[in-house]
């Protein structure tokens, strides 16, 4: 709380400062008035931007929103996913008249922007990950997010043919609808290689844990798993201790190939340039809010990290196949008979769903394979 | 619960458990002991977590631009030295709380070290090296469950020495009286002030140095998250050691052991109830303390001279 007041503090004095100097430098007012025509964009981080990770995939794209004419970039980092969120969007809409807010983490969306964009029906919130629901949901909300599952199912391609105890490991942090859907889409691309290999998921609890993160990696290491991948904010932990004790590794958000030179296979990335210039060239044209935006591979809101040296010419061969057949986007990840590690039937036989299928958004099982409980 | 104990390896899972605590109880030792030093002269240094991600920030740029891992533990055990000559100095002034000061510093640490820090997320420093204590086995679990940092024996070395030094050394038993009696300390001639302000500096340069383990060691790299409060942690260990050096590297061993309990029952195919399991070092905390803090009754073993102890 301390953190939030401070920083609408320092917001109000950089305001003042930013204000008394243009007014200085220009007498007759034409830069202030240049700089409320412009488009104020703020954009909420919940680490920082930097984290090799999460923000970083976010930040990367906010780094291009800078570039376009007419837009103006504020930004905060480190902001919880609490009431402090609340805090921010208010400061940034009040005090540096932001009429676009990219909140982009998870928790942002309920019940903190649903409620700021009740209070603030002419400022558009564009959330990443929610799942925004027509009727439910202010129509000044949007959602959006990319089908990552599908680089998991590529990256499950990798790891089971690297791997020699077909053990694979997945640290995550909590168990989310969109975890849930990478840990089983990576299950699914491992098990079209070798259909008795396993998953071994440990829930760490949290976005952010280093020591639990490598105690996680440590642990799953010694119980014989060869090749790691994760979902939390930074994935960097978790790399560089696979690579220090010699097993293979999968990225996520961002790539990490620089921190595992011999064990990095490919990893999931995020694009996110994509949505976020077409939110916001919506919001300059005066276009109505874009609430439901996704993508995949095919809509380049999500890329594999280009192939580390230990993946075979065999298994480069059978990913960029799977590859082609998702650009076409023709390739069904989730498809009956589906089978949960509870034994349950979790889609019926003869039963596909696509990828934009919002069923697959509130997933909330772990399919057969995946050694974990939700 | 049933159909899953029958996978379970207890060996498997001992075996976890001592790898956890002998690679996660380092900074638990560090940290103890220090606020263990500190405590004994009679005042309390709450703000050793600020310390700790402080020296773990200052550690890993040192270690960065020299190239060399033991500069930057050294580095961090300076930074601890500044943090607790700050504190020292701050609270010879009259008037002045050692707990609020603390709690200051840990605000002003953290804080400071996220500012400095923010270069340091993605670049990777040189790590310090580990030894091989379980090369003559031929199990990959045994031997990565005893690969440990010299940090973890000098430590334990560390803990043994401060021990005898309390009881027998002559310095020992100054900064003891200092801590039990300030008044019968001024009366043998011992300079109450100055021995206050070094066992706070040097606790704050072992804290310091339990933060460099946290960057160079495990996990090995700074982000803004690295400490998790275990900096907070330690200092509630000390009171449950009563102020023993023995007894905070056995504590600190338990809640190395305690912080593992979780991932490794959860990579055993154990994942039911994981939230309670990742708890366990903050249950075992609120456990101990409520365990060994009875009320109406002077702590055995806490030194006369801390604000909690005086009436």
């Amino acid at each position: 709380m301390a953190q939030t007041r401070f920083s609408a503090g320092r917001r109000d004095i950089l305001r003042i400062l930013g204000t008394g100097a243009a007014a200085s430098a220009l007498p007759f007012g034409i830069g202030l008035a240049g700089a409320a025509d412009k488009l104020v964009v703020g954009v909420i981080y919940v680490g920082p931007r930097d984290d090799f990770g999460y923000n970083q995939a976010q930040a990367q794209a906010v780094a291009a929103l800078k570039k376009m004419p007419g837009v103006k970039v504020v930004e905060e980092e480190k902001v919880p996913e609490t009431v402090a969120v609340q805090k921010t969007m208010e400061a940034m809409i009040n005090q540096d008249k932001a009429s676009l807010i990219f909140a982009t983490s998870f928790g942002y969306f309920d019940p903190h922007v649903l409620k700021m964009a009740e209070k603030y029906p002419n400022v558009r919130f564009a959330h990443c990950g929610g799942l925004w629901t027509a009727g439910k949901h202010p129509k000044n909300v949007g959602s959006f997010f990319g089908y990552i599952d599908e680089c998991q199912y590529l990256d499950g391609i990798a790891a089971a043919s690297a791997s020699k105890s077909k053990k694979l490991g997945f640290i995550a942090a909590k168990p989310i609808p969109q975890v849930l859907r990478n840990i089983n889409a990576f299950l699914l691309g491992a098990r079209s290689v070798d259909p008795k290999a396993t998953v071994k998921v440990i829930f760490t609890g949290d976005w952010s844990l280093p020591v639990k993160e490598a105690e996680a990696a440590n642990s799953l290491i010694d119980q014989g798993v060869d090749v790691l991948t994760c979902h939390v904010d930074s994935p960097k932990v978790i790399v560089e201790t696979a690579e220090r004790r010699g097993v293979y590794s999968c990225g996520y958000h961002a790539s990490q190939a620089r921190l595992a030179p011999k064990g990095y296979l490919t990893g999931a990335e995020w694009d996110w340039q994509t949505p976020y210039t077409q939110i916001v060239k919506a919001t300059l044209d005066g276009k109505p809010m874009v609430n439901f935006l996704r993508g995949g591979l095919k809509d380049g809101f999500v890329k594999p990290s280009p192939f580390g040296p230990a993946v075979s010419a065999e298994a480069k061969k059978k990913s960029e196949a799977v590859k082609a057949a998702m650009l076409k986007g023709d390739f069904p990840i989730f498809k009956g008979p589906l089978v949960d590690n509870t034994g349950k039937t979790v889609i019926a036989a003869g039963k596909v769903l696509g990828q934009q299928d919002p069923l697959l958004e509130s997933m909330n099982y772990l399919v057969d394979g995946v050694i974990g409980q939700v | 619960m049933s159909e899953t104990t029958d996978g379970l390896a207890f060996g498997s899972l001992a075996l976890a458990l001592l790898g956890g605590a002998l690679r996660v109880s380092t900074p638990f030792l560090f940290v103890s002991l220090g606020e263990c030093i500190t405590e004994k002269s009679g005042r309390i240094n709450l703000g050793l977590e600020g310390t700790l991600v402080l020296g773990a920030m200052g550690g890993y740029g040192v270690s960065l631009l020299t190239g060399s891992p033991w500069l930057g533990v050294l580095a961090a055990g300076l930074c601890g030295v500044l943090m607790g000559l700050l504190h020292g100095g701050l609270c010879s002034l009259p008037k002045v709380n050692d707990i609020a000061v603390g709690i200051a510093l840990m605000l002003f640490g953290t804080g400071l070290a996220f500012f400095l820090g923010k270069p340091l997320i993605q670049p990777q420093a040189p790590m310090l090296p580990s030894v091989e204590l379980g090369a003559w086995s031929d199990d990959e679990q045994i031997r990565s469950a005893l690969r440990i940092n010299v940090l973890l024996p000098v430590g334990l070395a560390l803990a043994g020495l401060l021990h005898w030094a309390f009881r027998a050394s002559r310095w020992g038993l100054a900064l003891r009286l200092v801590g039990d009696n300030a008044a019968a300390a001024r009366a043998l001639g011992y300079p109450v002030v100055p021995i206050r302000i070094g066992a706070t500096a040097a606790g704050g340069f072992l804290a310091g140095v339990g933060g460099a383990f946290l960057s160079l060691y495990y996990p090995g790299s700074w982000n803004e998250g690295l400490s998790s409060g275990q900096g907070l942690m330690a200092v509630a260990l000390v009171i449950f050691a009563r102020w023993n050096p023995l007894r905070c590297a056995l504590a600190a061993l338990l809640f190395g052991a305690a912080g593992a309990l979780g991932p490794a029952l959860q990579s055993q195919g154990i994942t039911a109830g994981y939230y309670l399991f990742n708890a366990a070092p903050y249950v075992l905390t609120l456990a101990l303390m409520a365990a060994s803090w009875t009320p109406g009754q002077t702590l055995a073993g806490a030194p006369g001279e801390l604000s909690f102890t005086q009436r």
